[in-house]
């Protein structure tokens, strides 16, 4: 996990005593350090989504494509013309932009146009991440400010761009006739439902199109498999906690398969997995402590749930994440780890 | 690494970090040291009051002759390493950073021993007090890097009671291997040592703490150790696991409270060379005038585990190692984890220099950001062996906000410089926490003197 080592460089103020003496660094210890950085975290993530992305484009094909190269140009471009603005260093090359726009696309319909996919990365960057200062500084996770903010500005596309419709299979089921008997749901919205819903298909033949090449699922819910492979790329590598996927997905599937569904349905399909492993993880806005991270994580499945099976939302894990998001800077003030040493927890917050 | 290793490590791993270890010097047999025309022996070389000279210029003295002393109890005598005459008394570099009255004395190269100390013929049949007194009269300190006079941690109070003596054997920081040639060659005398100590401590065993990647040591410590029934522990080889804390919970499982002693847990810590010193002493009649540190570092020509004599300075050792290689980078003292930077070599080697680590300025760069910058991954939180939560101690240490800092333990974290080392974009925590630290003491000095009451506390 530490690879090789870099070491510290301090300010340059070398002193020359007594003639005689060679110039000499000064420096704080730590005199060494460890090799990972902030390009190289990045780096690792955008490898461990790559075999995803690739399957998605070949599934969704030409206009899968453009919507991912859309986000993540609109990503990049919008932190580079921002940074510029603000007169401070352009760092589009740490890759955290382009980590961004790559998640948001994997997040969005293959059908999409390509405007409502760059206006989506415009959105990540500008209202996700930059308002609040930029990397670090943000309290909700850019890529999904950008999913939100298309979701709700182009609710239609969002629900519709995907390869297959939803209602040919669902539209008998009864739960779709109580949702369409109570709320009168458009047949849009129904789709929408489908989509995310696994009330309406619960049924264990779609686990298998869920697992490898779904159709009826964003870029990146393409397959289940290779999001698992995905994580597991970001575990060894130690980037991620693995507390926040389990105790996320563990949280659905045990609460959905209470209410009455197929866990391992509950599990695979819709946003659940990507969101558990890619933008739950999210180093900045998840909390910082071991219990903290449980406890979001546990609150995020909750709120999906809780969307999934009594909401008019087609999608539960995107606002269930930013919901708890909004939390995340509590959770790291009064969930603090007990200090070496100390009897208990004493908050003083 | 194994990958099962790797993902256990990724996945379980709490508190510590794993630096490349960078031990090459631990095939290195101990070598003695160089003779030096000149030694610095500085008056203060322990936590507690500085000795007070009890030489003049111009006096000769005699290898092992206490040079210095203070009626203080908290304190440690120093003694001459070298016979010759006394040259200066004045302030010199120190490790410290800042400058400190020191003895210069001028060898002889005859190295006339003392007739001061002489050894003991059966020093485990001494009262404990008498051991304490001809601990100090040694000059013993704590030679694991914090310098604590031996005597004053012999002394148990009364209503205290010691039950486990600890031998810290695991050396964590890269490079350093002292400690394990002194394990390797001198086993018997660093338990006969210790044995000595826990006479005088009163407590109920022995137990030496040794890195499990260490076998040949825990072998030979077994061995010399069975018959005494002392008993050696293989620890978990991470970095700061010879920390006195850390050691204490991995061996005793026992916590020190905050802002107690280990002494309030039943134990006692006791490093390996301060055990080979107290034998020393006690069956040679020699006090602490030597002591064993790695030489290593790629900016140095010779790496080597030298004995050398206290008050060389580091360029007389950096020239019997061969010179320097490479554009200068850093001259540490101590290990590269938590040692001092050094603005000059003229510094002299003392009683708690474990090492003397030489970095080229070529490869020991590594971009800083200019300001405070934190991604948040969260790894100081999970490396901190204190449980601090290191990310926002240094934030609001950066922009100076006293009254957050009240919130969090800083007294509790002792910079080993974890959160530092893993954090991916190379902030310079353990400096904000030391500006943290600083600013909460200056801040309740000032209140102190607005309330005039005192008591330390804002």
């Amino acid at each position: 996990m530490e690879p090789a080592e870099g070491r510290a460089r301090e300010k340059k103020v070398p002193r020359e005593v007594s003639g005689q003496a060679p110039l000499l660094h000064m420096g704080v210890s730590p005199h060494i350090r460890a090799a990972d950085t902030t390009t190289r975290i990045m780096g690792w993530v955008i490898i461990a989504v790559l075999p995803l992305t690739v399957y998605g484009v070949y599934i969704g094909g030409f206009k899968a494509f453009l919507v991912i190269a859309m986000s993540v140009i609109g990503a990049v471009a919008t932190e580079a013309i921002i940074q510029r603005i603000r007169h401070i260093p352009v760092t589009i090359s740490d890759l955290s932009a382009l980590l961004t726009g790559l998640l948001l696309g994997l997040t969005l319909p293959p059908r999409l146009p390509w405007w409502i996919a760059l206006m989506g990365g415009v959105a990540a960057i500008a209202l996700g991440k930059q308002v609040f200062g930029g990397l670090g500084h943000n309290i909700f996770n850019p890529a999904l400010v950008g999913r939100a903010v298309i979701f709700v500005s182009y609710p239609a596309y969002m629900t519709t761009s995907y390869l297959v419709r939803g209602q040919a299979f669902v539209v008998n089921t009864p739960t779709i006739r109580a949702l369409n008997s109570v709320t009168t749901a458009t047949p849009l919205f129904v789709a929408g439902q489908v989509r995310d819903h696994q009330l309406a298909v619960n049924t264990a033949r779609y686990i298998g199109p869920y697992l490898w090449g779904n159709p009826w699922g964003c870029i990146g819910e393409v397959s289940a498999i290779l999001i698992l492979l995905g994580l597991g790329i970001l575990l060894y590598q130690g980037l991620v906690d693995w507390r926040i996927p389990v105790c996320m997905a563990g949280t659905v599937v045990l609460l959905s398969w209470a209410l009455g569904m197929n866990p391992i349905l509950a599990a695979v399909s819709g946003g659940l997995l990507f969101g558990a492993c890619f933008m739950a993880t999210d180093y900045v806005t998840n909390p910082m402590t071991a219990w903290g991270k449980v406890v979001f994580s546990v609150g995020c499945g909750l709120v999906t749930v809780v969307l999934r099976f009594y909401s008019n939302l087609p999608e539960g894990v995107m606002f269930a994440i930013l919901l708890m998001n909004g939390f995340t800077p509590m959770i790291d003030r009064y969930m603090k780890p007990r200090p070496f040493g100390h009897k208990s927890v004493v908050s003083q917050a | 690494m194994g990958w099962a290793q790797r993902m256990k490590r990724a996945l379980f791993t709490r508190g510590g970090v794993h630096p490349e270890p960078r031990k090459v010097s631990s095939i290195m047999k101990i070598f003695p040291g160089p003779n030096p025309e000149q030694v610095i022996i500085p008056l203060s070389q322990h936590i507690g009051a500085p000795c007070e000279p009890v030489v003049e210029i111009g006096d000769e003295v005699l290898v092992g002759q206490k040079i210095g002393d203070s009626a203080e109890y908290v304190s440690a005598p120093v003694h001459s390493s070298v016979s010759g005459e006394v040259t200066g008394i004045k302030k010199y570099p120190h490790p410290g950073g800042h400058d400190m009255l020191a003895i210069q004395i001028t060898s002889d190269h005859l190295d006339r021993p003392s007739p001061d100390l002489q050894p003991v013929a059966e020093p485990l049949e001494l009262a404990p007090g008498e051991i304490r007194v001809r601990v100090r009269e040694g000059g013993i300190v704590g030679m694991g890097g914090a310098g604590f006079p031996t005597h004053v941690k012999l002394d148990t109070p009364a209503d205290k009671s010691i039950e486990v003596m600890i031998v810290n054997g695991a050396e964590c920081e890269p490079y350093l291997t002292g400690d394990y040639r002194v394990m390797l060659e001198n086993s018997e005398q660093v338990l006969m040592g210790a044995k000595i100590a826990q006479r005088a401590l009163g407590a109920d065993r022995i137990v030496v703490g040794v890195e499990h990647v260490f076998p040949d040591v825990i072998r030979v410590m077994r061995e010399a150790g069975g018959p005494f029934g002392i008993e050696v522990v293989s620890l978990p080889c991470r970095y700061p696991q010879g920390a006195e804390k850390s050691l204490i919970k991995s061996i005793a499982g026992r916590e020190v409270p905050t802002g107690g002693l280990p002494r309030d847990v039943g134990a006692s810590v006791s490093n390996v060379q301060t055990c080979y010193a107290v034998y020393d002493l006690f069956y040679n009649g020699r006090p602490l005038t030597d002591r064993v540190l790695t030489v290593a570092g790629d900016g140095i020509a010779g790496t080597a585990n030298l004995r050398v004599k206290i008050g060389t300075t580091v360029s007389d050792v950096i020239d019997y190692c061969g010179g320097m290689v490479g554009e200068p980078g850093k001259v540490i003292l101590g290990g590269p984890m938590m040692g001092v930077a050094q603005y000059t070599t003229g510094v002299p080697v003392i009683k708690t220099t474990s090492g003397i680590i030489v970095l080229r300025a070529d490869t020991m760069l590594v971009e800083e950001p200019g300001h405070f910058t934190c991604i948040r991954c969260g790894r100081c939180v999970k490396r901190c062996p204190m449980n601090l939560m290191p990310y926002q101690m240094a934030s609001y240490a950066d922009i100076g906000d006293w009254d957050a800092l009240e919130r969090f333990d800083l007294e509790e974290c002792m910079e080993c410089g974890c959160c530092a080392y893993i954090c991916p974009t190379k902030n310079p925590l353990v400096q904000l926490i030391k500006v943290g630290k600083d600013g909460l003491a200056r801040r309740r000095r000032k209140m102190d003197s607005l309330v005039g009451t005192g008591d330390g506390r804002g």
